[in-house]
């Protein structure tokens, strides 16, 4: 848990590169200013459900996906 | 065989999924001049249904859970939609995704085969709609008028299956109405729904008449010069095309009957040289 802390990996974020320095989903959550029930989250193309975050560890060029509700038809 | 001997139901509700629902009519909150406008032109609708979609959020954005808390005031049952996805990847990751979000195992199910029709990848839907039966979700299949996709789409657990009118966003009402008619036919006791392709309110009542379920539409409401006042001529004519079908309309003739009696005609006299 300790070797990563301080250094941040690159991550695929809503398609845009992002530098983090967290190490769980989670906190990449909470990284990027959201309230962990206002958001659904997929790693890699998979699903990540909201209890399964805070294990969901990030590692270098993983793709996240971070959605909210919005209009739709 | 009239009509009416066909008809399931009638002058119930409509039910899907076990589910009753208020209204005939299910509609889109997507393209509205603002959030106002969407929320006069949902209540004029009587809408028993709001479709909705799930979409990437900025770092602090706040406009998903402004956006939900206004559907949430309007107390209707929503439906997401997988909008957008082309695999079935996409569609079942953005449907668990979206079931997560708006608390709802219903899913308006979406796999996208082509940019410019937007016409399903009814392969692909197949394929996404038998992993999300089998996850429990109740799947709104958007599809064609394929009777043969429609059989494998209710084998794959669906009980609900959404042909569309013409394509999204068209506004072309039904382009193929024989085919529409003959799926209506075959599968007289599926509940149907046209889906997309909607312009006008006569092309609602052309399908409600046809016996088809109920519509799901969007653009014409929300893109109507007054979209809550076009909400509601919506529901007046869905509500028509219904209680039309329910009454069993006339069989269509080719030539002329008169409808007022020939008996008692005055001058009327069988002898008369023509």
């Amino acid at each position: 848990m300790q070797q990563r802390l301080g250094r941040s990996i690159s991550l695929v974020v809503n398609g845009e590169a992002v530098a983090t320095c967290a190490r769980t989903l989670s906190e990449l959550v909470a990284e990027q200013g959201f309230a962990e029930s206002a958001v659904a989250t997929a790693r890699n193309g998979d699903f990540v459900p909201r209890p399964a975050r805070s294990e969901a560890e990030l590692a270098p060029g993983d793709r996240i996906e971070i959605v909210a509700p919005r209009q739709g038809g | 065989m009239n009509a009416i001997d066909a008809t399931p139901g009638s002058g119930r509700p409509l039910t899907l999924y076990g589910v009753d629902l208020p209204s005939r009519l299910l509609l889109g909150t997507a393209r509205y001049p603002s959030p106002k406008v969407m929320s006069d032109a949902a209540i004029a609708s009587s809408a028993g249904v709001l479709t909705v979609s799930v979409r990437r959020e900025a770092a602090r954005g706040d406009s998903g859970r402004r956006f939900f808390e206004l559907i949430k005031a309007l107390g209707v049952r929503v439906m997401p939609n997988t909008a957008g996805c082309r695999t079935p990847k996409e569609a079942i990751t953005t449907a668990q995704m979206a079931r997560e979000l708006f608390g709802t195992d219903w899913i308006k199910l979406e796999v996208i085969g082509n940019d410019d029709t937007l016409q399903p990848d009814v392969f692909g839907l197949v394929e996404a709609a038998m992993v999300l039966c089998k996850e429990g979700f109740k799947v709104f299949p958007y599809t064609t008028e394929d009777l043969i996709v429609a059989e494998r789409l209710l084998a794959a657990g669906c009980e609900v299956l959404m042909p569309w009118g013409a394509p999204i966003g068209t506004g072309r009402g039904l382009a193929n109405p024989y085919a529409l008619k003959s799926l209506r036919r075959y599968l007289a006791s599926v509940p149907l729904i046209i889906d997309a392709g909607i312009g006008a309110p006569s092309h609602a009542a052309e399908a409600m008449e046809m016996g088809f379920d109920a519509i799901l539409l969007n653009t014409a409401v929300s893109r109507a010069a007054d979209p809550a006042r076009m909400a509601h001529a919506f529901a007046l004519a869905i509500e028509a095309g219904r209680s039309a079908y329910e009454a069993g309309l006339m069989e269509m003739r080719d030539m002329a009957v008169p409808s007022t009696p020939v008996a008692g005609t005055p001058f009327f006299d069988l002898e008369r040289p023509q």
